[in-house]
């Protein structure tokens, strides 16, 4: 479980996060919603250390990870997997080669071992018998699952994956979020999902945070978000046409 | 500016930590040891032979005079190699094609969110994208300045004795006698220097891209243009502290 106290961040003038508070329980699709600016992003980098929070905690199992150096985070980080918006492969290595790269910097186990784990993370992931391919080479969908297999390589704990469906056709966007959906209940992974795609947060959305202007504006699952009274929400959620038809028979 | 050498010293710091696996970054550097080193030696080669050729025609046209031995022509020639021309214009060459490549790698790696998956994974981003390009540096530039130094003088001898300015026989002499074993040891330390002035420089400029791909083509143009004002700078120190 992850759970955020209290978390503020400003850049300068520019303050973003408000004091957002919440629990990401494990084995559970935890979404983190809201329109653009709204701190979404801001407050998954702080969760990853990636931003340091100005005020406000992040615990991970009951780890203070704020309060850690960096080099006490590292033992948190090996427990950590991300998918990031645009996949952030590394250009220079093979689909192969970016799926190996945690296993080879931090454990020792043998070749074989690491291929083994490389192709069933792949085979997981529908990609069997990519491994020689660069990133170049791949379409979007691809690349995110090769992302979601560099991401489960060391058998996370804790999964956070920013924007999984930016720059996906619908369908590609159902494969990776059912992808999200399986890993996290196999492996009882907590995972924590930045994401503005309505598909995902009615199909995977156990546990929805909504932000808005950098506070925590509702909180809630698939199931209640779409009776919830919130104008904020509603608004953000049915604001196209279809989902507004679509509520009316709900 | 205090901000800037401030933020370079804390990254050069953790780019000096221990390394997670010394076996990746074996295979690091010998990647960048290429790169930097056996892919620009075409480029060293055909500068320092013209370098050598003209400087020869220029130091015989301004020492004509009966008084002075022609022997002199080679023998400045030889000295300004050593001590100037390979070390100074290789790393200005080298700022130019090695820096802007690292910085916009690096800067293309930042954008992209791949220095963040890096950090995410626990890895020190730092020290598994500079280091290897740092040793390479200081390993590869002065091999590339003694090819150079060896290339200038052969240049040196081809332009005077095609164009008539000496011959061969004066050249040669010129360029064996009064040798100061020094003057390499000046030479080898410059490039030392200047390896790493080019990889750390160019390197840093990259690591704190922020934005767009815009942002990585600034990035490079600065990286030139600091690395070859660092460099000329760093020119003058070492040779008023060595000679």
């Amino acid at each position: 479980m992850i759970e955020i106290k209290d978390i503020h961040k400003s850049f300068g003038d520019n303050y973003v996060l408000k004091g957002i508070s919440g629990k990401f329980e494990a084995g559970m699709n935890n979404l983190i919603i809201g329109g653009s600016g709204s701190g979404k992003t801001t407050l998954l980098k702080c969760m990853v250390g990636l931003h340091e929070p100005d005020e406000g905690y992040v615990l991970y199992d009951g780890r203070d990870f704020t309060r850690l150096t960096k080099d006490e985070r590292i033992d948190i980080r090996k427990e950590i997997g991300m998918l990031f918006q645009n996949s952030a492969l590394f250009d220079s290595m093979t689909v192969q080669e970016n799926v190996m790269f945690a296993l080879n910097m931090f454990t020792k186990q043998s070749k074989e071992e690491k291929l083994e784990r490389v192709n069933f993370c792949l085979n997981r992931v529908n990609l069997e018998g990519k491994n020689d391919l660069y990133p170049s080479e791949l379409s979007g969908g691809m690349k995110k699952r090769v992302g979601i297999a560099r991401a489960i390589s060391m058998q996370p704990k804790y999964l956070f994956v920013d924007e999984p469906n930016s720059g996906l056709d619908p369908l590609t966007s159902i494969v990776i979020d059912e992808l999200i959906d399986e890993i996290t209940n196999e492996y009882n992974i907590t995972t924590v999902v930045v994401t503005h795609d309505m598909n995902s947060v009615m199909g995977i959305g156990e546990n929805i945070l909504f932000l808005a202007e950098g506070k925590k504006e509702w909180e809630g699952s698939n199931k209640e978000i779409a009776h919830t009274d919130n104008q904020r929400v509603n608004d953000f959620v049915f604001a196209s046409k279809f989902a507004q038809a679509a509520k009316e028979k709900l | 500016m205090f901000t800037d050498f401030g933020r370079y010293i804390l990254l050069l710091k953790a780019v000096f930590k221990r390394p997670e696996q010394w076996k990746i970054y074996w295979k690091n550097i010998s990647h960048e040891m290429v790169y930097i080193g056996v892919n620009s030696l075409y480029l060293i080669g055909i500068i320092s032979v013209f370098v050598g050729a003209v400087m020869t025609l220029q130091i015989a046209f301004q020492l004509q005079s009966d008084l002075i031995p022609k022997t002199i022509i080679g023998s400045v020639n030889r000295d300004s190699a050593i001590l100037e021309l390979s070390p100074t214009i290789s790393a200005l060459v080298l700022a130019g094609k090695i820096g802007s490549s690292i910085s916009s790698e690096i800067g293309t790696m930042r954008v992209t969110e791949q220095i963040d998956a890096l950090e995410i994974m626990g890895i020190n981003a730092p020290g598994f994208l500079i280091l290897p390009k740092i040793i390479a540096g200081v390993t590869m530039i002065p091999l590339l300045v003694i090819v150079s130094i060896a290339l200038n003088i052969i240049g040196g001898y081809i332009g005077g004795t095609f164009s008539g300015a000496i011959t061969g026989a004066d050249y040669y002499r010129g360029i064996t006698e009064g040798f100061n074993p020094f003057t390499i040891v000046v030479s080898l330390v410059k490039a030392f220097f200047f390896g790493f002035i080019i990889t750390s420089v160019s390197a840093y400029q990259g690591y704190y891209v922020k934005g767009s791909a815009l942002e990585v083509g600034r990035a490079s143009t600065s990286t030139v243009v600091i690395s070859c004002i660092s460099i000329l700078c760093a020119d003058y120190v070492i040779t008023d502290l060595l000679l």
